[in-house]
């Protein structure tokens, strides 16, 4: 069951994403990721999703979103290449002998520090969702306290 | 101008003249608006269910959009199987609800229901009305994505305080501002091309067309298709009435109650054009085993229904009457062939059929046929949900199409009676006949009282069989007979395992209808023997007014041919 990223623009409205997640939950898929935003328009409204399912069953409910009547555009983009996918996630790791290693691995991976304790460093990193995840695996032997991810979100190329 | 005042002036624009509610606290200053109005008459049901099955009635026989009005909490609450009937058959309605006042929503406050949330999944669009400037553009939006594209039910929760508020300039909009909503309207000529080819190519090639037909008001197209190519056609239980039951290509209603010739030509078929059918497991059983010979082709104006059930070869998405006159541009006259002897020959070979003695017990397949002999010519049947909706569907001369009404997606039993009223209101000169069961009768039987004192004269038949004759039937096919809570005459003295009526069955059957009938201010009559069944159906159509006429059928009747829920349509029990 392949993960799917859907780029969904819809009118800016009370409830779309209630609508969005609605429709998703009555047709049996589960969310791994949603986010809703305001944007550059502020008519416009953009989601993005992440939900898994087979390309028959995507193909269905991407269907289904379309035809919600305040959906302008969808977009599923997992097998397009002219998008800049970001994912943002912020990570309490232990730090108290291997602090310099830590602080290295942020330094390659261009993370950044954004609070440090006597016992924990929280970092903040950004960027596609293999890099972060290479980080999180690099990471994991030091010790994870806590993680939170942003879920994905992209734009088009020009 | 108030909010109420909004609403009805609306409405009327939108060509409104007749709608179906019951009043509430939050909506009596709507109420109050039409109060001094001449224009709009409001029914009062005896049930918000009844309204919002009325104004779905109204719609099917009228193809206009259907209105009921209803209070919030409850009222709104029993609006929810009307407005999931609605959706499920792609029927136009606006069901408007009062809600609490803006400021107070959320806290649970007195008949607070959260419509919007509960409708999201059943209906086409739904809107909760923030103010009262917003009202006018909702409005025009709620009626034009009922009626437009693939139609559909619509909510729009009204505020109290969003209804008493004022407005200095009121106009009605003339445009709609939806940027997401474009219904599809012309078909892909590239599409369109290839389909005229697959028909030329094709030996045996088949027309499966259903709701959409009726919908999109193309019976006309269709005919000239099929007395152009001479392909044989189906038509699901949606879309009866499109091409008249005795047409020459006509080969039946396919699927689970299906006609032999339908079901077998449906899997014989090199080519299936499915015209405005959205292939529901009734019609298809097993889908690995459905079409598996042909090509398959499907025009609708729902791409989401294309390769939802089954897979297509030639997806044409776009209104069918746009699409059919591109392809009658394009195709040539075919001549009947080999394939069109072989489905005449099933037609004939598989006859439907049923054998009235003159004595005894009364059988539903001939109160139906008499019933569809001795109507007006132009009469609309309605019926209900279980075994005499498929009689009906099977034994009715369907002549015309909006004159078969019937909850085909979602089955509604108590739909029959108030969607009668509906349709009655819609054409007050037809003769409208609401076929019902004794089960379904009941669920809506309040309504009773609507047709005596508004005078809107439905002829109800129920045909009783004492039991929930469709649930029955599958307890007796595949449930060993265990008649599990399916018997309407089952009392405390009976024994807990009953296998069906035996001679020595002496209960009796409660409610007595004619008497019902008569407590509502309405003629009731009954026939027992089936010497009675013409006496009562020709003194039922004579008598003005609404009538109930009883008919006391042989009790465990069982519809046929019938395919066992999953299996392919080919293997049939015919009974
Ligand atoms: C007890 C019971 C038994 C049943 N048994 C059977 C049975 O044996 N056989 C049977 O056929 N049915 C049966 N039904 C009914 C069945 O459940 C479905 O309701 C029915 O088959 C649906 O028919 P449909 O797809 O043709 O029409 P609809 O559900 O009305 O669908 C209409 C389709 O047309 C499209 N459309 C609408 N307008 C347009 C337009 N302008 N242009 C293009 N496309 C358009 C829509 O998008 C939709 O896809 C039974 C129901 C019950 C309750
Ligand atoms: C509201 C509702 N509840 C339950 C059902 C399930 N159901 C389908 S047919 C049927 C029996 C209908 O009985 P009746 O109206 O007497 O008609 P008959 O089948 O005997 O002709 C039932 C209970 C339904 N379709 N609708």
């Amino acid at each position: 069951m392949e993960k799917h990223t859907i780029i969904i623009t819809v009118a800016n409205r009370i409830g779309v994403l209630a609508r969005i997640a609605g429709l998703l939950s009555s047709r049996g898929f589960n969310i791994d990721s949603i986010i809703g935003a305001p944007t550059e328009n502020p008519d416009i409204y953009k989601i993005h999703l992440v939900v898994g399912g087979t390309e028959q069953r995507i193909e269905q409910v991407t269907k289904q979103l379309n035809k919600l009547i305040d959906t302008v555009k969808i977009v599923d983009i997992s097998h397009k290449k002219n998008y800049i996918v970001r994912e943002f996630i912020l990570i309490k790791v232990k730090a108290q002998k291997n602090r310099s290693e830590i602080l290295e691995l942020i330094n390659v991976f261009k993370a950044k520090v954004v609070d440090m304790t006597r016992t924990h460093i929280t970092i903040d990193i950004s960027g596609p969702t293999l890099k972060i995840e290479r980080f999180i695996d690099l990471l994991r032997p030091y010790g994870i306290k806590e993680f939170v991810r942003s879920g994905k979100i992209a734009v088009s190329e020009d | 101008m108030t909010g109420a005042e909004i609403l009805i002036d609306a409405l009327k624009k939108e060509g409104v003249d007749i709608m179906f509610g019951y009043p509430g606290g939050v909506v009596i200053p709507i109420f109050d608006v039409l109060y001094r109005d001449k224009e709009i008459n409001l029914i009062l049901t005896r049930h918000e269910q009844g309204a919002a099955h009325a104004a779905d009635g109204y719609a099917r026989a009228s193809g206009k959009v259907g209105v009921c009005l209803v209070t919030s909490g409850p009222g709104a609450t029993n609006t929810i199987t009307g407005i999931a009937t609605a959706k499920l058959d792609s029927i136009p309605i606006v069901v408007i609800s009062g809600q609490v006042r803006t400021n107070i929503i959320g806290t649970d406050a007195f008949q607070e229901t959260d419509m919007a949330g509960l409708t999201r999944s059943i209906c086409k669009h739904n809107y909760l009305v923030q103010k009262t400037q917003e009202l006018p553009q909702i409005i025009k939006e709620a009626f034009y994505i009922a009626r437009s594209g693939r139609p559909g039910p619509v909510s729009l929760d009204l505020p109290l305080d969003v209804v008493t508020a004022k407005l200095k300039n009121y106009s009605y909009p003339k445009k709609v501002n939806l940027p997401g909503y474009n219904p599809t309207i012309k078909g892909n000529p590239r599409q369109i091309k290839k389909l005229a080819q697959a028909i030329k190519d094709a030996k045996k090639p088949l027309i499966m067309s259903g709701g959409g037909i009726i919908s999109s008001g193309t019976s006309d197209e269709l005919l000239k298709l099929l007395e152009m190519t001479n392909i044989p056609i189906v038509i699901t239980l949606m879309g009866l009435g499109s091409i008249p039951t005795d047409h020459r290509l006509f080969l039946g209603m396919p699927g689970m109650h299906g006609r032999v010739a339908a079901n077998y030509a449906l899997t014989e078929c090199d080519l299936l054009i499915a015209i405005g059918t959205r292939f529901d497991d009734r019609v298809t059983g097993d889908l690995k085993t459905f079409g598996k010979n042909a090509k398959i082709a499907h025009i609708d104006i729902d791409p989401a229904e294309i390769g939802k059930n089954v897979e297509t070869d030639i997806p044409v998405v776009g209104d069918i009457q746009n699409v059919l006159n591109d392809l009658l541009g394009m195709i040539k006259p075919r001549i009947p062939n080999e394939w069109n002897r072989t489905t005449a020959g099933w037609k004939e070979k598989y006859k439907l059929g049923y054998k009235q003695q003159k004595t005894g017990e009364i059988l539903p397949q001939y109160v139906v046929d008499r019933i569809s002999h001795l109507a007006e010519q132009n009469a609309i049947i309605v019926t209900d949900v279980g075994q005499h909706q498929m009689w009906a569907a099977l034994y009715c001369n369907h002549k015309k199409p909006r004159s078969f009404l019937s909850s085909g997606g979602l089955g509604t039993m108590g739909f029959g009676l108030p969607a009668a009223m509906g349709a009655s209101m819609a054409y007050p000169d037809r003769m409208i006949i609401n076929i019902s069961g004794d089960g379904s009768i009941q669920m809506n039987i309040q309504e009773l009282a609507t047709c005596a004192i508004n005078e809107i004269p439905v002829k109800i038949a129920v045909l009783n069989n004492t039991y929930l004759g469709m649930v029955r039937q599958w307890q007796e096919l595949f449930w060993d007979r265990n008649y599990s809570k399916t018997c309407l005459k089952q009392t405390l003295h009976c024994p807990h395992d009953c296998k069906g009526p035996g001679k020595d069955c002496s209960q009796v059957y409660r409610p007595d209808f004619v008497k019902v009938a008569e407590a509502n201010g309405i003629i009731g009559l009954r026939a027992a023997k089936p010497s009675e069944v013409d006496s009562v159906i020709k003194e039922g159509f004579r008598t003005k007014g609404p009538v109930l006429m009883e008919f006391m059928v042989r009790r465990v009747e069982s519809v046929y041919p019938m395919v066992p829920g999953g299996k392919p349509i080919n293997e049939m029990i015919i009974g």
